[in-house]
């Protein structure tokens, strides 16, 4: 088996992989650092985002504010401390995305201009144009070459963390183009692996993100947190699941039903002004815009396709200089994959799987239970999203925590020694698993894509935008039973070159461990609350739930889910006012 | 409207094959299909062995291009529609060694675009606490296009010069050198122009603009070679003609 060796081990190349590799360079040139990632870094799903990052810059604007929209938008399912730090550290590290070259765009007098966007009650939003995600990825590319310690493995897929006498020793990682297995050891691990938006059919997410971090650690030992909180994003396009983002509503688009009513003025989100109207009517919470629409749907008011139902999303009044200037990109997404022009048409739309609040439980220097291991991004639950995110926290997320975990990381893994030899004997173990289970295997009957596609169907109606027992009770059945069917896999493919089919099987692997601790997540949550709703138990409940999930992973194929407190410092729980 | 289509896919598995051959799948035809939702097909249902590579299946992301019909394109918006009545042929980007089967080795880009220094270069760094550096809409509209590269590689595979001369660092890197020299909070154009005009390629390029046709995010890489050219004469005939101009 073939060894590598560094001192800081990066899982994941996106926003959050690349910040935190950047952090661990500058806080300690010594340290080697390695990136791996499953694709080339500039790949990762973090390319996608349009609209924006959030900061304070207005003079009118306060920390306090931001947090409050954060902690009320989260619905009190959010660690206050978290929160602050957040706020505080967002300005100074979308300044350092400027000094590293993001093409933020700006004012007329050259300062940085900021958008209004869903359930923050002041314009703060950095954006570039409509391409917000692309160019802080590649800026954040770009910049790390300039840093001769950081190593990249591109295209290298880990299945395994290494665990040795209780502290995260490394990782184990197929080389996609080669197929070689590789062992690598390091003083602490950072994953940085993104969401899993995968596990349900329809949904904004790149093929590539379907959980694989949330499995590892998992499977490691570490507790997933929040998994029953997912975000559907109310405008996604029908059939591709392409996100038409939350800044066409900020700039003045409005949302219609089949009668081209303004329909949002019927679910408690304030009355329909012709100009938009921060935390009001379409610039309400995503969590909220999504029920509306199923609502509607029972109404009957909205419209029916081949692909469901949809509502109109309507831009046209924004003119073309507007449309071409700030939203370049949802036109050119119209353009391409709608085949029409939003300058003319409306966009039809409908709620879409975006983005999953939990993931691996850390503290709020990215570590998390297990002793080496840390974690950022959309893999990890700090819980500053609480039980619904804020459209453009994410971003700025990526960045305040990835600087986080790095530093963090870099001051552990200066005072360890390396990893003991027997972790070694691990890696082997994983070497032949690999081997025995999939590469050498031969028989099975299941189909890969027969299995996502009845996990996906299951998750979509069991654990949606509504739920209930029985519905969740069902799901929970059926991804024991794929769990099950799963050992009896076939593969095609046996080659070691670029085999992308052991990829998928690995990867479907792991999607089946992050729906397992998000259904029995859901289950055990018997209130509503943001984006967990359940019909069953239809109101917030302070005193049961007012904490956060905890699933550990079990022999027995079912989580053990344990409660962590929430931390409140400044805020206590109230209701949630929009309009 | 035809029920299916024919796909003629490049399949190369070097541990079974010296040779590149052709293979063809009837996949099912639907309007609003992409070739890369046809390739899709073809792995969940009829060869899972088929490699290619896909992420984000909307045009930013950058891993799907390939050879359609002779011509490099993002398959994840070239819709089936366009190529009817088929066969299609489709094969992994020219002017890259072939891994297996639709996946090219890109190595040698991603070492050149470390070679142009694509960062901010600064001699002295302003401190966070005061603020950014102000950028007007015009001081960034001078450097946005080149901004917008998605590293697909289609404008190497249709590159006449990079064919022939794999020295040549190639219209996207080049871009991407000009995105940063045209940024008005960059200091480095002199170390990058140093790099560009070591290399011969950039003078053997003959101003085809094949890269320029085939860019699917408009960055005009052709145009960033043009400028690249006039800026490195000047400055040759500068340091010439008057040496005491670069102490
Ligand atoms: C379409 C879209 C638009 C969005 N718009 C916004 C927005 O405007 N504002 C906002 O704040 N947020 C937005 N978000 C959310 C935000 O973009 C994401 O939450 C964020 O980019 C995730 O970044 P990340 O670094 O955590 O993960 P990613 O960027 O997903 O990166 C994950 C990395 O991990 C690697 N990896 C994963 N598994 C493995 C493995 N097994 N082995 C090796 N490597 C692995 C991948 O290769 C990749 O490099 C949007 C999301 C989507 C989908
Ligand atoms: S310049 Fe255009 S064609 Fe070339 S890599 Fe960049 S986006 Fe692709």
């Amino acid at each position: 088996m073939d060894t590598v060796a560094h001192d800081i081990l990066l899982i994941g190349g996106g926003g959050a992989g690349l910040r935190a590799a950047i952090a661990v360079a500058e806080a300690n040139p010594q340290l080697k650092v390695a990136v791996v990632s499953k694709v080339y870094p500039m790949r990762s799903h973090t390319v996608s985002a349009e609209g924006g990052a959030a900061a304070v810059v207005k003079p009118e604007d306060s920390l306090e504010a931001h947090a409050y929209d954060t902690i009320s938008g989260g619905d009190w399912l959010v660690d206050q401390d978290a929160v602050e730090a957040f706020v505080r550290e967002a300005p100074e590290e979308l300044l350092r995305l400027e000094r590293w070259g993001c093409p933020w765009s700006r004012q007329p007098d050259g300062r940085i201009a900021v958008r209004p966007f869903g359930g923050m009650k002041i314009q703060r939003t950095w954006f570039a144009a409509d391409k917000t995600g692309f160019h802080m990825l590649h800026a954040l590319f770009q910049t790390t070459l300039k840093y001769p310690p950081i190593v990249r493995h591109d295209e290298w897929f880990v299945t395994r963390l290494l665990v040795d006498e209780g502290r995260c020793t490394g990782a184990v990682a197929v080389e996609l183009a080669t197929g070689k297995i590789f062992a690598i050891l390091a003083k602490a691990v950072i994953l940085c692996t993104g969401g899993g938006g995968k596990v349900f059919p329809f949904t904004t997410n790149a093929n590539i993100k379907t959980g694989d971090g949330m499995a590892l650690a998992y499977r490691a030992g570490v507790p997933l947190k929040d998994m029953e909180f997912i975000q559907y994003h109310p405008t996604g396009l029908p059939f591709t699941g392409i996100l038409i983002t939350e800044a066409t509503r900020a700039e003045g688009g409005w949302l219609l039903n089949k009668d081209g009513y303004r329909y949002l003025q019927d679910y408690d989100l304030g009355e329909p002004q012709p100009e938009p109207v921060l935390r009001s009517m379409e610039l309400g919470p995503r969590d909220r815009l999504s029920q509306a629409f199923v609502k509607e749907v029972a109404k009957g008011r909205t419209i029916e396709t081949e692909y469901g139902h949809v509502v109109h999303l309507d831009i046209r009044h924004l003119g073309e200089k507007i449309i071409s200037t700030k939203l370049p990109f949802v036109r050119e997404l119209c353009l391409k994959y709608q085949k029409l022009d939003p300058v003319e048409e409306m966009i039809p739309v409908r709620p879409v799987i975006h983005y999953m609040m939990g993931g691996v439980h850390t503290d709020i220097r990215g570590e998390t239970p297990l002793p080496g291991l840390y974690a950022a991004g959309e893999v990890a639950c700090v819980s500053i999203n609480g039980a619904n995110r804020l459209g453009s926290n994410s971003l700025t997320e990526l960045l305040v925590f990835g600087a986080r975990a790095g530093a963090a990381a870099a001051e552990y893994a200066a005072s360890q020694a390396d990893p003991p030899a027997s972790t070694l004997n691990q890696a082997l173990d994983e070497e032949q698993r690999l081997q025995n289970r999939f590469l050498e295997k031969t028989g099975g009957v299941e189909r890969i894509s027969t299995l996502r596609t009845e996990m996906q169907e299951a998750m979509e109606d069991g654990a949606g935008i509504y739920r209930d027992e029985a519905g969740l009770s069902a799901a929970a059945e059926k991804i024991q039973e794929l769990q099950a069917r799963f050992q009896d896999v076939a593969l095609d493919d046996h080659s070691l070159t670029f085999n992308t089919e052991l990829i998928a099987c690995l990867e479907l692997a792991n999607m089946l461990d992050v729906a397992e601790s998000l259904i029995h997540s859901a289950l055990a949550r018997k209130e509503s609350r943001g984006a967990h709703q359940r019909t069953d138990y239809p109101e917030r409940d302070d005193d049961g739930y007012l904490s956060h999930s905890q699933a550990y992973w079990t022999e027995n194929g079912s989580p053990r889910i344990e409660y962590l407190p929430v931390t409140i410092t400044q805020w206590p729980p109230g209701e949630r006012v929009y309009g | 409207m035809p029920e299916t289509i024919t796909l003629e896919v490049q399949r190369y598995r070097p541990e079974d094959e010296a040779e590149p051959v052709f293979e063809r799948f009837d996949v099912p035809f639907r309007a609003d299909w992409m070739v890369l939702d046809a390739l899709n097909y073809i792995k969940d249902n009829l060869d899972g062995t088929l490699s290619y590579r896909w992420a984000c299946r909307m045009g930013v992301c950058g891993s799907c291009g390939m050879m359609v019909n002779g011509q490099p394109l993002l398959t994840c918006a070239t819709y089936l529609e366009r190529l009817l009545p088929g066969p299609i042929r489709v094969e992994p980007l020219k002017g890259f060694p072939v891994i297996r089967d639709l996946v090219g080795d890109i190595t040698d880009f991603l070492e050149k675009l470390s070679r142009v220094k694509p960062w901010i270069v600064r001699e002295e760094e302003k401190p966070l606490a005061e603020g950014e550096y102000l950028q007007t809409p015009e001081q960034l509209a001078d450097y946005e296009q080149y901004s917008m590269c998605i590293n697909c590689m289609l404008c190497y595979a249709a590159c006449p010069i990079y064919e022939l001369e794999p020295d040549f660092i190639g219209p996207a890197a080049i871009a991407i050198a000009q995105r940063y020299n045209l940024d008005s909070r960059d200091e480095g154009v002199q170390e990058r122009l140093d790099v560009l005009s070591q290399h011969d390629g950039i003078w053997a390029c003959t101003f085809v603009g094949e890269c320029s046709v085939v860019c699917p995010k408009n960055v005009d890489p052709a145009g960033a070679i043009q400028r690249y050219k006039v800026a490195a004469t000047a400055d040759w005939f500068k340091s010439v003609l008057t040496p005491w101009a670069n102490r």
